[in-house]
C-alpha cells in the first residue's frame, strides 16, 4: 500500500528511533563493567567488580525484595479494583458516570509528587505507620487507573448481549464470568497488570513520600546516585534487571498482539 | 428466562439453586450489582485519593510558621500572592515546565507517528513482536539511571561530543541546559507515545485506505484526511501521558537541569523540606493541576478517552 | 435537558462531597500538623541504660561505614538501619514526617549546622546530657557547644565532623592558581564554574563581600541585615549567568569536573580525593575567609531506642572512630586526638584535613547556623531562613 521509498523511510526512522531508546541502556550496561565510580566517557579500565559487590550488598536483594512485592500487591488491589470499576462504568448509565471516570484518572494526570504529599499528609492525619501499606496504597492509585483503562477498552468493543446470550442459555452468574467474561478479558487483564506491575516497580516520586524509612529498588537507586562512591552497583543490578525481563514483557506482548480487530493481512 | 432455568432437569443441586437465584436477583435489580461492582473502588478512590488531595489544597490557603515550621490555620491568600509576585520567578518556573512539557509531547508525537506506523502496519507479525518488545523493555530499567546515564552522553567530554568530533562538528554544550532536559524527557516518555499510537494506528482497517485511494487520494490527502483524524485519539491519550509526567517530574531537572532550569516539581519539593512549607508548596501545586484538568476537558473532547 | 441537568447535579454532588471531605480532614487537625514542642525540658538522663537491640539512623552516605558500624553493632548489640539523605532539606523533612520528632521511627540525625537549628526549634530532637560522652571533653573547644547545637546553654547533640567549603579548580584552564573566591564571580570564566545549590550559600557571598565592600559592614555572614542582604543577592544574581551547575549533592561536582563541564567548583575535600584518585587534574585552595559545616548527632524526640543512640554516640567520639570515619568520608574529626591515628592510617592527613591547626585557625571559619531574626545585635532585624530560601529559589530558578 505504501510506496516503496515511504517503506524505506519508515524503515530508517525506526531503526532511528529505536537507536535512541536503546542506546542510553547500553551505556548502561556498558558502564556495569566500568571500574570507576565516576562516570566518564570513555571507559578506561574494565571490570567485574560491581557484579560481585551488588550480589553481596543486602541492600540490593532487600530493596528487589520490597519492589517485587510492593508490586505484586499493588497489581493485586488495581487488578480488582480497576476491573471492578471499569464493568460498572462501561455496562451501566448512571448519575455522575462521567465524574467517576474522570476521578479515576487524576492519580495518572496530576503530577506524582502531588499525590505523594497529600498521601503523606493524609496518613499523617489518619495516623496510618509508613510499611508496606503505605507504599502499596501509593502505587494503587495510579495502578489502578492502568488497569481499569486496559478493562475499559476490551470491554468497549464485546458486546454487551454476550452476557444476556449466556444466561438464556441457562449458565447462572458464576459460569457466565468462568465461561464467557473471563476468556474475554484475560489477555486486557494481563496487559494491564504487567504495565501497572512495571509502573509500581519503578515509582519513585510517590513513594519517597509514602516509603517512610523503608527502601524500594528506585529509592536505593536514588540513594547510590548520591553515594557516588558505589555507583556502578546501580549499573549491574538494572543490567540484571534487564536481562531478566525480557521474558516476562515478550509474553505479554505475545499474549496481547492480537487485541481481536478487523484487520492485517 | 432465567426461572425456567431453575425448573429444567438436571438444576437439582442446591449450590447450583443458589446461584442461580442469585444472579437472578443481579440481573432483576440493576443497581445491586452496580453498587457491588462500583462501591469498593469509588470508596477507596473518595477516601483516600481524593480526601488527601482535598485536605492538601485547603491549605493553600493557611500559613507557616517561619521557624518552626507548624501550620497557621489561618485563611488568607498570601501563597498566591507570593506566587504571582516575587519578580515572577514563580511564573517563569511553571512556564518553562508548561513550555517543556508541550515541547516533549509535540516532539514525542513526531517521533512515534513514523515509529508506530511502522509496527502497525507495515512490519511483519514476528518483527512486531520484536519492535514491541524493544519499546517496552526500557520501561522496567530504572528511569533513574537511565536519565543518568545521559549525563555520560551530554558531557562537554561526553559520547555525544565525541562522535561530534569525530565527524568535524564541534562541542556542543547540552549538559545543564533547557534543550538538554528536552532531549532527556523526549527519550524517556517515548514508549508511552508509541503504544497508544500504535494501538490507534492497528485498529484502522485496511480498506479504508484503500477506499481513501479507490476516490482518488494521493498519499499525503489520505494521511491528512483518513489516518490523521483515526489515529489522532491515540496521539491525544499519548500526550496525556507526555505532558502530564513532564509537568510533575522533578528528577531530570535534578538531575540534568544544572539546578538552575527548575520545574514546579523542584519548587514543590524543595518548600516540602523547608519549614515544611506545605502550604506554598500546594498553591504552588495548583497549577499543573489547574493546567491538567484544562488539557483533560480538551483531550476528552478530542476523543482521547476511547482512545487510552 | 433533564440529562443535561442530571450532569450539572452530578458535578455539584461530586464537588459538595470532595469540600465536605476535605473540610472535615482539614478540621480534624490534617495539614502535616507536627508534634507539640514540650516547653519544659525533661530531665536528661544520667547514665546509658541497657542497649535496646536497634538504631534507626538518619545520616549522609558513610556516617555508620561497617568499618566501624559492625564492631559497634557487636560491642552493643544493637543493629543499625541507615538512611541516607541527599541534603539538609531531605534530613529536615524526614525528621517531620509521621507527626515529627522522628516519627517514632527514626532516632538519630547526623544534621549540618543549615539543618539542626531548624530541628531544635521544630522541637523534632531532644536535649542531651553531654557528661555522658567523655570524648566530649577532649572536643575542638569551638565544636563543645557551638551555636548551631546548642541553645541556651542546652545541648542539642554531640559535634560529629566538619569542613572547610574549598575552591576546586582544574590547574590546566584555570592559572594562576586563586588565592581567593573571586575566580567564581568573575565573568571571566563564564559556564565554567558550579556552586552548591543550598540557600546557606548566601552566608559565602556575603562572606566575599566582607572583604570586597568592608563599608557594608557584614561581620558575620549569617546575620544579615536588609542592606547587607539586599547587596548579597545582587552578587549572587550577578553570579548566575556564569554558573553552569547549582551542585545539589557533592557527587555532581565531581562528575561535571570529571567530564570537563566546569573547571572551577566550590566543594568540599573529599572531592579533591576522589577526582585525584580517578587521575583527573585538580587543584584546592581554602581561601583566607571560609564557611565550614559542621555535623552534629541528634537524638529525635520520639527515638525509640534512645540508649543505642547514646552508645552510637559515645563510640563515634572516640578517636579511632573519629579518624576512621574522617578518612573514609574525607573530613575532619572534631576530636584532635584523633590526629595521631589519623597519621598512623595515612601519612600526613591530620594536617591535610587541618586538624593541627591552632584555635585562631578554628576560630575564623564561618561554621553553618540557621540565619534568625533575632540575632543578637538587639533589634531582631535579621533575614531569617525563610527568606533565604525564597530568595535562592529566585536566583536560582
Amino acid at each position: 500500500m505504501e510506496t516503496r521509498g515511504a517503506r524505506i523511510g519508515l524503515r530508517i526512522w525506526t531503526i532511528g528511533a529505536l537507536l535512541f531508546l536503546w542506546i542510553p541502556l547500553l551505556i548502561i550496561m556498558v558502564y556495569a563493567f566500568d571500574r570507576s565510580s565516576i562516570q566518564t566517557w570513555p571507559i578506561t579500565q574494565w571490570t567485574l567488580h560491581w557484579f560481585s559487590a551488588a550480589w553481596e550488598d543486602p541492600g540490593v536483594r532487600s530493596s528487589l525484595w520490597l519492589s517485587v512485592k510492593c508490586g505484586l500487591l499493588a497489581t493485586g488491589v488495581a487488578l480488582v479494583l480497576g476491573s471492578m470499576a471499569a464493568f460498572a462504568i462501561s455496562r451501566f448509565r448512571f448519575f455522575g458516570r462521567e465524574s467517576i471516570s474522570f476521578l479515576l484518572l487524576l492519580p495518572i494526570a496530576l503530577p506524582g509528587i502531588i499525590t505523594g504529599m497529600a498521601l503523606n499528609s493524609f496518613y499523617v492525619f489518619a495516623g496510618v505507620p509508613f510499611s508496606l501499606l503505605s507504599i502499596v496504597i501509593g502505587h494503587a492509585t495510579f495502578c489502578v487507573v492502568v488497569v481499569y483503562n486496559n478493562v475499559l477498552a476490551r470491554l468497549r468493543r464485546t458486546s454487551p448481549s454476550i452476557v444476556e446470550a449466556s444466561m438464556d442459555l441457562g449458565a447462572d452468574g458464576w459460569q457466565t464470568f468462568r465461561y464467557v467474561l473471563w476468556p474475554t478479558v484475560a489477555t486486557a487483564l494481563v496487559a494491564g497488570g504487567l504495565l501497572a506491575f512495571a509502573l509500581s516497580f519503578d515509582e519513585v516520586i510517590v513513594t519517597t513520600f509514602t516509603a517512610g524509612a523503608q527502601t524500594t529498588l528506585p529509592i536505593f537507586i536514588l540513594d547510590h546516585i548520591q553515594r557516588g562512591q558505589d555507583l556502578p552497583i546501580v549499573n549491574a543490578v538494572v543490567f540484571a534487571v534487564i536481562l531478566l525481563t525480557v521474558i516476562p514483557v515478550l509474553i505479554s506482548v505475545r499474549l496481547t498482539r492480537d487485541t481481536g480487530v478487523i484487520r492485517r493481512r | 428466562m432465567v426461572d425456567s432455568a431453575l425448573e429444567a432437569p438436571g438444576a437439582g443441586s442446591s449450590l447450583r439453586r443458589a446461584r442461580l437465584w442469585l444472579s437472578a436477583t443481579f440481573w432483576r435489580h440493576r443497581w445491586v450489582r452496580l453498587a457491588v461492582l462500583l462501591l469498593p473502588p469509588v470508596l477507596a478512590f473518595l477516601v483516600v485519593y481524593v480526601g488527601a488531595l482535598g485536605s492538601l489544597f485547603v491549605s493553600a490557603f493557611w500559613a507557616v510558621d517561619a521557624f518552626t515550621g507548624k501550620i497557621i490555620h489561618v485563611w488568607n491568600l498570601d501563597n498566591f500572592r507570593d506566587l504571582f509576585g516575587s519578580g515572577g520567578t514563580y511564573l517563569r518556573i511553571a512556564g518553562r515546565t508548561i513550555g517543556i512539557a508541550a515541547a516533549v509531547t509535540a516532539l514525542d508525537a513526531i517521533i512515534a507517528f513514523p515509529l508506530a506506523y511502522y509496527m502497525a502496519r507495515v512490519a511483519k507479525p514476528r518483527m512486531r513482536t520484536l519492535l514491541l518488545v524493544a519499546i517496552l523493555l526500557p520501561l522496567w530499567s530504572s528511569y533513574l539511571v537511565r536519565i543518568y546515564a545521559w549525563r555520560t552522553i551530554l558531557g562537554h567530554d561526553g559520547a555525544l561530543n565525541w562522535l561530534l568530533n569525530k565527524v568535524g562538528i564541534g562541542d556542543v554544550d547540552l549538559l545543564y541546559t533547557n534543550w538538554g532536559m528536552l532531549i532527556v524527557f523526549t527519550y524517556i516518555w517515548l514508549p508511552f507515545m508509541v503504544i497508544p499510537v500504535y494501538a490507534a494506528l492497528e485498529r484502522i482497517p485496511d480498506n479504508f485506505l484503500e477506499a481513501s485511494a479507490d476516490l482518488g487520494a494521493k498519499a499525503w490527502r489520505t494521511f491528512r484526511s483518513v489516518l490523521l483524524p483515526l489515529a489522532l485519539p491515540g496521539i491525544v491519550a499519548g500526550s496525556i501521558f507526555t505532558f502530564s509526567l513532564t509537568l510533575g517530574d522533578f528528577i531530570t531537572p535534578l538531575l540534568v537541569g544544572g539546578g538552575k532550569n527548575n520545574f514546579i516539581g523542584n519548587v514543590v519539593e524543595d518548600y516540602i523540606g523547608v519549614n515544611s512549607n506545605i502550604p506554598f508548596a500546594a498553591a504552588f501545586a495548583t497549577i499543573p493541576v489547574l493546567v491538567m484538568a484544562l488539557y483533560l476537558i480538551i483531550a476528552r473532547r478530542l476523543g482521547a478517552f476511547e482512545a487510552l | 435537558m433533564k440529562r443535561k441537568w442530571r450532569r450539572v447535579a452530578g458535578l455539584g454532588a461530586g464537588i459538595a462531597l470532595v469540600g465536605a471531605t476535605a473540610f472535615l480532614a482539614a478540621g480534624c487537625g490534617g495539614g502535616g500538623g507536627n508534634a507539640e514542642t514540650r516547653t519544659t525540658v525533661s530531665g536528661l538522663p544520667q547514665s546509658i541504660g541497657k542497649g535496646e537491640g536497634a538504631l534507626n539512623l538518619i545520616e549522609w552516605p558513610y556516617y555508620s561505614d561497617p568499618a566501624f558500624a559492625k564492631p559497634f553493632e557487636q560491642q552493643t548489640g544493637c543493629k543499625i538501619k541507615r538512611k541516607d539523605a541527599g541534603s539538609s532539606n531531605q534530613m529536615v523533612a524526614l525528621m517531620r514526617t509521621g507527626g515529627g520528632g522522628g516519627g517514632g521511627e527514626y532516632d538519630m540525625v547526623s544534621a549540618s549546622g543549615d539543618a539542626s537549628l531548624r530541628l531544635i526549634a521544630g522541637g523534632d530532637v531532644r536535649p542531651v546530657n553531654v557528661d555522658l560522652i567523655p570524648s566530649w571533653k577532649d572536643f575542638l573547644p569551638i565544636l563543645q557547644s557551638p551555636p548551631h547545637n546548642t541553645v541556651g546553654g542546652v545541648h542539642y547533640g554531640v559535634s560529629l565532623q566538619w569542613g572547610p567549603n574549598v575552591l576546586l579548580y582544574d590547574p590546566n584552564k584555570i592559572t594562576p592558581a586563586p588565592k581567593t573566591w573571586s575566580p567564581i564571580y568573575d565573568a571571566k570564566y563564564k559556564g565554567q564554574i558550579s556552586i552548591p545549590n543550598n540557600p546557606i550559600q548566601i552566608a559565602d557571598a556575603a562572606l566575599y563581600l566582607s572583604s570586597t565592600k568592608p563599608d557594608l559592614g557584614i561581620k558575620d555572614p549569617y546575620e544579615l541585615t536588609q542592606k547587607q542582604f539586599d547587596a548579597t543577592i545582587d552578587l549572587l544574581k550577578q553570579q548566575k549567568p556564569l554558573v553552569k551547575l547549582y551542585w545539589v549533592y557533592d557527587t555532581d561536582a565531581r562528575s561535571a569536573f570529571a567530564n570537563g563541564d566546569v573547571s572551577l567548583a566550590a566543594a568540599w575535600p573529599v572531592d579533591t580525593l576522589n577526582l585525584q584518585k580517578k587521575d583527573v587534574p585538580v587543584g584546592e585552595t581554602t581561601p583566607a575567609k571560609v564557611t565550614g559545616w559542621a555535623d552534629t548527632w541528634m537524638i529525635a524526640k520520639r527515638a525509640p531506642h534512645p540508649n543505642c543512640a547514646y552508645l552510637w554516640m559515645k563510640y563515634v567520639s572516640t578517636p579511632k572512630v573519629q579518624a576512621q570515619q574522617a578518612l573514609i568520608f574525607g573530613e575532619t574529626p572534631a576530636n584532635p586526638k584523633a590526629c595521631p591515628i589519623m597519621n598512623q592510617m595515612e601519612a600526613g592527613s591530620c594536617s591535610r584535613y587541618h586538624l593541627d591547626e591552632p584555635d585562631a585557625y578554628y576560630n575564623s571559619i564561618k561554621f553553618w547556623k540557621t540565619p534568625v531574626a533575632d540575632c543578637g545585635n538587639g533589634e531582631k532585624n535579621c533575614i531569617d531562613y525563610n527568606e533565604w530560601q525564597k530568595a535562592w529559589t529566585q536566583i536560582t530558578g
